[in-house]
């Protein structure tokens, strides 16, 4: 073979083989780069469980939206006997009565969503598109729902939840608010961000 | 001894022996030659060009006292409003200024949309003009999370959830490009490094490529008549005019002085446009713990919003809010395959039929309406209202290879028409 000749099949080789070495180092490469966008130690440490105080809270209250666990706004509800009551009878206008989608730890899976019947911990971002509900504890018709009997609504575009965070059907929210996991300390200290133990 | 002139032939000779200054100059100025009869919608493309610069400008010296932490953010805003000399004026004319970038792109858009300017043979340039309105977007959307307003906070919160939608790996996503749990000042830094770096530097690249690939092919013309076709002697098209002078001194400088008293009509008296160009809950520091009563973004996003809007159900096992996220994405994408779905023998809507003007009317109906339900409360009749529009949008494009193919044209001239 002349020196001016061309070998294609080597040719060949040697443009596949650096073009494999070169992307597998693009790749390499852009790990950093990807890697610094993910929460820093500050935000993960800022992300740590945190005590809340409910001893001052009277039944029918709400403590909320309180900056806590993540940073997220986090509603306290104490739930009087007559709203728990109410709790289940409408369940044919929730999506989810039963919180089958995991938008809650196991403990919290029941009617009321919470470990205490009358003590509700969610967190005050909408399912929808994380606008703040708010909560509207009245039993009368309101100009988004003739039926209403207390919950949470957000403004933002219209999504309705019952007393225990559970969604309305045929609302842009797709799923329950979110239960934090957390456990309480004592009767009247519940501590945010952690299961201590029960899971 | 050499005259002046002669010195200065000198001087440009040896320039131009190392780096091609006059033949740039010609092939892009004074011998690209521009179809004669344009028109008054062929002022906005070199209006963008006028506020990317304007922009460019005014956001370097905003930049020299902003300062982008969550507790100070707010506050060095306030300090260029009061404190710093001009600085009012410098913000002013960069809020207007990207209002008004929207303005003259849709105008430009609109164009050409109007006369077929993304037909054969300019794709390349519709696509990287598409390019450059995706960016310009993106643009906006960072700059606009940057004054730390509670507007500002909660719109970029929406906007950062609809990730969120995307199945399996929707909310990891959101969280890393938050890079927190929440909107923070994490997000508002990395948002302050994308809109005073990465987005600028590729806007003008953007803009570079698609004003070269404008001028491989050479600019469309209100009738759609390919100039290159008749030529003189020399090879000058017929129906051709220099684009300097005639354009740009006859044409453009006017234009934009025009433009510019506009610009500095609103600038001066109407600076937050009745709450469309900076909306009042952005007069608040952001507060994660207070939504707005009314989330809406900016007018110049509001169509896409609404179509966000009206995806209320869900489909196939999936939900309304990820169908929101398909659409709004859908919206934005489909124009950039618009060149393979005309399929109409001729380009400018002068010689096209019934079929193509009836649902370029609609389209750009349904655009409006759709841009004013994003700024107001969503109620069950607008949500209708929305999705009809929504549908008529997607019509457009859709139905393009159908309507453009069976209807009839008129015969398109040879020549310019005097």
């Amino acid at each position: 073979m002349s020196h001016d000749g061309i070998n294609p099949g080597r040719r060949n080789f040697l443009i596949s083989a650096t073009s494999v070495v070169g992307a597998a180092g693009f790749v390499g490469a852009a790990v950093p780069f990807v890697g610094s966008w993910t929460p820093s130690a500050k935000a993960l440490a800022a992300g740590a469980p945190v005590k809340v105080d409910i001893g001052k809270l009277n039944p029918g209250d709400i403590l909320g939206p309180i900056p806590a666990w993540r940073d997220r706004p986090i509603f306290v509800v104490k739930r009087t006997e007559e709203m728990m009551s109410r709790l289940n009878r409408r369940n044919y206008r929730l999506a989810d009565p039963d919180s089958e989608e995991q938008k809650q730890p196991d403990y919290a899976r029941n009617e009321t969503r919470s470990i205490r019947p009358d003590i509700g911990i969610l967190v005050g971002i909408c399912t929808h598109l994380s606008c703040s509900p708010k909560f509207n504890p009245a039993i009368e018709p309101q100009p988004f729902d003739t039926e209403w009997v207390g919950g949470f609504y957000c403004p933002c575009h219209g999504s309705m939840f019952d007393l225990a965070g559970r969604v309305y059907k045929d609302v842009p929210a797709p799923t329950n608010l979110e239960v934090p996991p957390h456990f309480f300390e004592s009767d009247s200290v519940v501590v945010i961000g952690e299961d201590g133990g029960v899971a | 001894m050499a005259t002046v002139q002669e010195s200065l032939q000198n001087v440009m000779n040896w320039v131009d022996e190392r780096l091609p200054v006059t033949k740039t100059y010609e092939k892009h100025m004074s011998k690209y030659y521009a179809p004669k009869n344009f028109n008054f919608w062929y002022i906005f493309g070199v209006l963008s060009v006028v506020v990317l610069v304007l922009q460019l400008v005014t956001g370097i010296w905003l930049t020299m006292n902003y300062i982008p932490a969550g507790d100070r953010a707010f506050a060095s805003v306030e300090f260029i409003m009061r404190d710093v000399e001009f600085g009012w004026m410098l913000r002013y004319m960069h809020s207007t200024g990207a209002s008004a970038f929207f303005v003259v792109v849709y105008m430009h858009m609109f164009r050409g949309l109007m006369y077929g300017s993304y037909k054969k043979p300019r794709e390349l340039i519709w696509i990287l003009g598409m390019l450059i309105y995706v960016a310009l977007m993106a643009e906006g959307f960072f700059g606009y999370l940057l004054p730390w307003g509670n507007m500002s906070y909660w719109g970029a919160q929406v906007i950062v959830s609809l990730v969120g939608a995307i199945p399996f790996w929707g909310e990891e996503l959101a969280v890393w490009v938050r890079g927190d749990f929440n909107m923070s000042e994490v997000a508002l830094n990395r948002f302050f490094a994308l809109h005073v770096v990465l987005v600028p530097l590729a806007l003008i690249v953007l803009v570079f490529l698609h004003i070269l690939a404008l001028h491989e092919v050479g600019s469309n013309n209100p009738d759609g008549i390919d100039v290159k076709a008749n030529v003189d002697e020399e090879g000058k098209p017929l129906d051709s005019v220099p684009f300097h002078p005639y354009y740009t001194i006859g044409h453009d400088l006017p234009a934009i002085v025009i433009f510019l008293f506009v610009f500095c009509a609103v600038m001066f008296f109407y600076p937050d446009g009745g709450g469309y160009l900076i909306e009042h809950p952005n007069y608040e520091p952001a507060d994660p713990l207070k939504t707005p009563e009314l989330i809406a973004p900016v007018w110049y996003y509001t169509p896409f919003y609404s179509m966000l809007r009206a995806c209320t159900f869900p489909l196939f096992g999936m939900t309304a809010k990820f169908w929101g996220l398909v659409v709004m994405a859908g919206a934005i994408a489909i124009p950039f395959v618009l060149p393979w779905l005309d399929r109409s023998p001729v380009k400018s809507i002068r010689y096209k039929g019934l079929g193509s003007k009836v649902f370029l009317t609609l389209f750009v109906i349904s655009f409006f309406i759709l841009g004013y339900l994003g700024t107001v409360h969503p109620t069950p009749m607008k949500t209708a209202l929305a999705q009809l529009c929504t549908g008529i949008y997607f019509a457009y494009f859709l139905l393009m290879p159908w309507y453009t193919s069976v209807e009839k044209t008129k015969p398109v001239p040879e020549r310019v028409p005097e």
